[in-house]
């Protein structure tokens, strides 16, 4: 008898600082565990950059804030069976979002953009430009979390999650038997 | 007010004089808390704001912390924290209104004042807005300027009305321009049709002076409570309470000091029978609640005239006058020794909420319109804790015709559980809009006939707050056990689109929501977008329970009937026409969000960047 | 002796006369959630989060009077659902942004979160409304943005300082808590009021300056259980 094949996992870090996928290999121990059941596709960890199988989980730290984000994340969308929302970015926005708070101005993108790279008091900024290469995905208007993009099955709270927590959901999900988590053990921070 | 003409006599500066006038209004009300409304009104009415000194000077002057002032005067649409303008149009911007051909009427406003809705010109003169329901649909589009009222406006009449009052006419000339000459009752005729197209034999056909109050004033109190009881008679302002229970309860609650308020805050969407009796049955409703007034040992009585039927306050105050000296208020009414009652009017200020019995207390009492915690009920602990009854003008004018034709005559009419007469409302699509007074149990499908409505598609019995009830159900009768309504019927044609109705009555409680519980404040929001997402074909098929589940949270842990009933438009749309919301949902593509517009996303940026987007911007390059 | 029995969850509980569903559960250990009620304040009915069953109908058990013989239903997994909604309608309303509050860890809104197992993707929409931070005072400082509109520390204010510091003013999704003047240093506000004491503002919006993140993760509130868990113990004391 061939053993089962190993579940096939993507990750990828949108607009979060990567803590999330820190957080991934902060499980430690558990990571040869986890290993034994799932091999990784896409992902910052495998350097592999595009679908080439379908997966069968895919795991989503951070939120939209450029398009490319959008891009991947619908990408993900449709190669993945289920998709989780890695730690707060994902989830609702995180800190990112916290520019969000300018959308209400005229000129919300300009604003936020003229306050980080020209006007914001701790700035030196010897061209005073604002970065506009090419390849420099453009920026949407403001932070969106995942589930407003494309549906999300699963979330995982934390900012980052801890290991435990990770390495907990992603088996009950490998199990079939995920139903949420431990009260106690849940945060948002 | 013409308190503010001394102040400017005096040739005092004019923030001097401002202040002069304040104190002169607070002074009026004896500088007292309690009659806020009064006072702000009469500030708004006088300054065309409440400004930041004059909630200092009044909270100086009425013991209050400012904060306290600021809160009433930003519950209330119709006062005003920022300057409007000397003459307010306020275009009433119901569904029946916009169906009536309101857009082409707000377009003939703004087109001629030169300002858009919801701005005030910049020589302050006219202020342009739009405001809920203001209980004149059967002659819709309707509108507020300043106390007046003008009804079935076309885009000629607005544009005409708008080029006078640019000239400098007043408001009150556009009605008549010998207005001054006119009594009450001709101007409120001038403004108002009342279109009574059914008289019934209780209400609206031939009424014998105070029979009532005379029957009850030879009667014991405990005689007039047994009557309303037997008579059956319920609340006419929705909620359908038992009157003479009520009174009851009032009667034997604690206290020496009771009071009787009468529910004129008529805000309904589609309402307006109420408005009807104050035009045509002023005597009748205050000797209604003389009546409960002897029934439960009040004293003193509050009629609660909402904002917008600001135009019927003189007609009233003139009965009230009338009556005190005729012996029919004041002190030993009729002769009987001890018989003594009294009404003063309270006139609102756009909220619809306060025609929730609790929120209407606590807008008498100069609050913001909230409603109280229940229990203790205003029975035991209403009006400045005391006991009180309150009811709608319908209900104590049918217990004034009751203590004159007995119980038993009211009994006998209508069907078994709904006595009497009741007063329907009907507007919208149908031949004969106006007021009608039918015995409890018509089907809505000799309604229709009777109204000349037999197009309908759907009919919207007992407001937003009602049901919205489809052909399959148009043999349902009108009573309080199946299809139950304070008095509005809103008739739909197959032309109308059912979504649109939904979603405008939603906007209309997230409008009209107090605020003060999560349920109603947050959920509605979220059912009003849930709506929108329907109405832009982006919603997808898990929203239906979505709404179904949001909808079951908000009635079932909202504090007061608005919360547990704003839900209705989509609960009953969605239980009598499910395929009209199900012919808008799309299953999403990829499970990917059909609300989120990538492009509109990402224009801001396009335009900074000066750049167009590699990822999709699709013949980039090309 | 007056008095009554009730039963919640079908545990019996004794209840004197004039007091709350609340009120009588605290005294007998059973935690009822909450987050407009607070301790020594009076009751205010509006965050609904106390929601419970009383013989069937929905009511909120801060204001409603103990009910002789009634059957009050409190943990059902209905109640506890409409629950969860109530808190992510005022996670959704403001702008809540955990991992940067301060009062993360100790913040009760959260904490009924976590009690309330607030984890599923949502499907409410953020409204992110625009609210301005107000730093003005010396010792205080006010985010709006974490505001919940409990309104605890209006009453403290007006009933335990006698100051009246606080109140609300506008209508529906527009009312607020707002102070009585320009700004929170133009008050008569004091780093001594109860109104501004980390007890009665639930969640970070209230902020004393210069204590922020001064306990450890490991000693806040969160870290010690969920929310009510002790509720058994503080009845006991």
């Amino acid at each position: 008898m061939t053993e089962p094949r190993k579940a096939r996992v993507a990750t990828a870090s949108l607009a979060g600082c990567f803590g999330c996928h820190m957080a991934i290999l902060d499980m430690d121990e558990h990571l040869i565990d986890l290993m034994q059941r799932v091999e990784i596709h896409r992902s910052p960890l495998t350097d592999i950059k595009s679908f080439r199988h379908r997966c069968d989980i895919g795991i989503i730290e951070g939120g939209c804030c450029n398009e490319e984000n959008v891009h991947v994340l619908r990408d993900f969308r449709r190669n993945c069976d289920v998709l989780i929302a890695l730690g707060q970015c994902a989830i609702m926005g995180g800190l990112p979002a916290m520019r969000n708070a300018v959308m209400h101005s005229d000129a919300p993108l300009r604003e936020c953009l003229e306050e980080a790279y020209i006007t914001g008091r701790d700035i030196r900024n010897v061209t005073h430009n604002i970065p506009n290469d090419p390849a420099l995905p453009l920026l949407l208007d403001k932070v969106y979390p995942c589930s407003e993009v494309v549906e999300i099955d699963v979330q995982i709270p934390g900012c980052a999650p801890t290991g435990d927590v990770i390495f907990n959901a992603l088996s009950k999900l490998l199990d079939g038997k995920f139903d949420g988590f431990e009260r106690e053990s849940i945060r948002f921070d | 007010m013409s308190t503010g003409k001394n102040a400017a006599d005096e040739g005092l500066e004019p923030a001097a004089s401002n202040q002069v006038q304040i104190e002169q209004i607070c002074a009026a009300f004896d500088n007292d808390h309690g009659r806020m409304l009064d006072i702000l009104r009469a500030v708004q009415d006088a300054q065309r704001v409440i400004s930041q000194d004059a909630i200092l000077r009044i909270a100086e002057l009425t013991g209050l912390k400012p904060i306290e002032v600021e809160g009433v005067a930003s519950f209330y649409a119709f006062l005003s924290l920022t300057p409007r303008g000397r003459v307010t149009i306020r275009l009433c911007d119901d569904i029946v209104d916009r169906f009536a051909g309101l857009a082409e009427v707000q377009a003939a406003f703004e087109t001629v004042l030169g300002i858009k809705t919801g701005e005030t010109s910049a020589d302050g003169a006219f202020s342009l807005e739009c405001t809920p329901c203001i209980g004149l649909c059967d002659q819709a589009p309707a509108a507020m300027v300043n106390d007046i009222v003008l009804t079935s406006l076309t885009p000629e009449s607005a544009r005409l009305f708008a080029a006078r009052l640019k000239d400098g006419t007043r408001p009150e000339d556009l009605i008549s321009d010998r207005f001054d000459d006119l009594t009450p009752i001709e101007r409120a005729r001038r403004m108002v049709d009342n279109n009574i197209r059914h008289a019934g034999c209780v209400l609206l056909g031939d009424v014998p002076q105070d029979a009532g109050l005379r029957a009850a004033a030879a009667a014991t109190p405990a005689q007039i409570i047994e009557s309303i009881e037997r008579s059956g008679l319920r609340g006419c302002g929705g909620a359908g309470f038992a009157t003479g229970q009520k009174w009851r309860f009032a009667s034997t609650a604690g206290g020496h000091r009771r009071f009787v308020i009468c529910n004129a805050d008529e805000g309904e969407p589609g309402t307006f029978k109420d408005r009807v009796l104050l035009t045509e049955r002023p005597r009748l409703t205050i000797e209604g609640m003389t009546i409960a007034a002897r029934a439960v040992g009040a004293r003193e009585g509050i009629l609660y005239l909402r904002g917008e039927y600001v135009y019927l306050r003189e007609l009233l105050e003139d009965v009230l006058a009338d009556r005190r000296v005729r012996g029919l208020l004041g002190s030993n009414i009729l002769g009987v020794d001890g018989f003594d009652f009294d009404v003063r009017l309270q006139i609102g200020a756009g909220a619809y909420i306060c025609g929730a019995e609790g929120a209407l207390i606590s807008s008498c009492e100069g609050l913001p319109g909230e409603p109280k915690t229940r229990p203790p009920f205003p029975t035991t602990h209403g009006y400045l804790g005391c006991p009180t009854v309150v009811n709608n003008v319908e209900t104590f004018c049918h217990a004034a015709r009751i203590m004159d034709g007995g119980a038993k005559w009211f009994f006998d009419m209508g069907i078994a559980g709904s006595h009497g007469t009741k007063l329907f409302s009907v507007s919208g699509d149908c031949l004969n809009p106006g007021v009608y007074e039918w015995p409890y149990g018509m089907s809505i499908r000799d309604m229709l006939v009777a109204v000349g409505g037999e197009d309908a598609a759907a009919v919207l019995v007992g407001g937003p707050s009602g049901a919205m009830i489809a052909r399959d159900m148009f043999h349902r009768k009108l009573t309080f056990d199946d299809l139950s309504t304070g008095g509005a019927i809103v008739i739909f044609s197959g032309d109308r689109n059912v979504l649109e109705i939904v979603e405008y009555y939603m906007s209309f409680f997230v409008h009209e929501s107090c605020g003060y519980c999560t349920p109603c404040r947050v959920g509605n929001v979220f059912l009003q977008k849930a709506v929108a997402k329907f109405r832009a074909g982006k919603a997808n098929p898990a929203d239906i329970d979505y709404m179904r589940d949001l909808s079951q949270t908000i009635v079932e842990t909202s504090r007061c009937g608005l919360g547990m009933t704003s839900p209705n438009p989509i609960l009953s749309t969605l239980d009598n026409f499910p395929l009209v919301y199900s012919a808008m949902v799309k299953a999403p593509e990829d499970r990917l969000r059909a609300t989120f517009d990538i492009q509109s996303a990402i224009s801001d940026a396009r335009h900074l960047a000066k750049r167009r987007s590699y990822i999709f911007d699709k013949d980039f390059g090309a | 002796m007056s008095g009554l029995r009730f039963e919640i969850d079908g545990v019996e509980i004794a209840a004197r006369d004039g007091q709350t569903i609340m009120e009588a559960a605290d005294a007998a250990g059973v935690y009822i959630p909450r987050l407009c009620d607070h301790e020594g304040l009076r009751h205010q009915g509006g965050c609904r989060v106390c929601t419970v069953k009383c013989n069937g109908r929905s009511v909120a058990a801060c204001t409603e009077p103990a009910p002789p013989d009634a059957v009050v239903e409190n943990e059902t997994p209905h109640i506890n659902k409409m629950r969860r909604d109530l808190v992510e309608m005022l996670f959704h309303e403001g702008n809540h942004l955990c991992p940067i509050c301060e009062a993360s860890g100790n913040c009760e809104l959260q904490a009924m979160a976590y009690r309330l197992d607030m984890t599923d993707p949502t499907r409410f929409p953020y409204l992110e409304p625009c609210r301005p931070v107000d730093a003005s005072h010396p010792d205080i400082a006010l985010d709006t943005n974490r505001c919940i509109s409990c309104g605890r520390c209006i009453r403290a204010s007006q009933d335990i300082d006698g100051k009246g510091i606080f109140g609300y003013v506008g209508r529906g999704i527009h009312r607020h808590v707002a102070v009585n003047g320009p700004d929170l240093a133009h008050t008569d506000a004091t780093i001594d009021d109860v109104a501004v004491s980390a007890d009665v503002c639930p969640v970070g919006c209230i902020i004393r300056k210069r204590v922020g993140f001064s306990r450890p993760i490991g000693e806040r509130d969160s870290d010690h259980g969920l929310i009510g868990s002790n509720a058994k113990a503080k009845a006991d004391d």
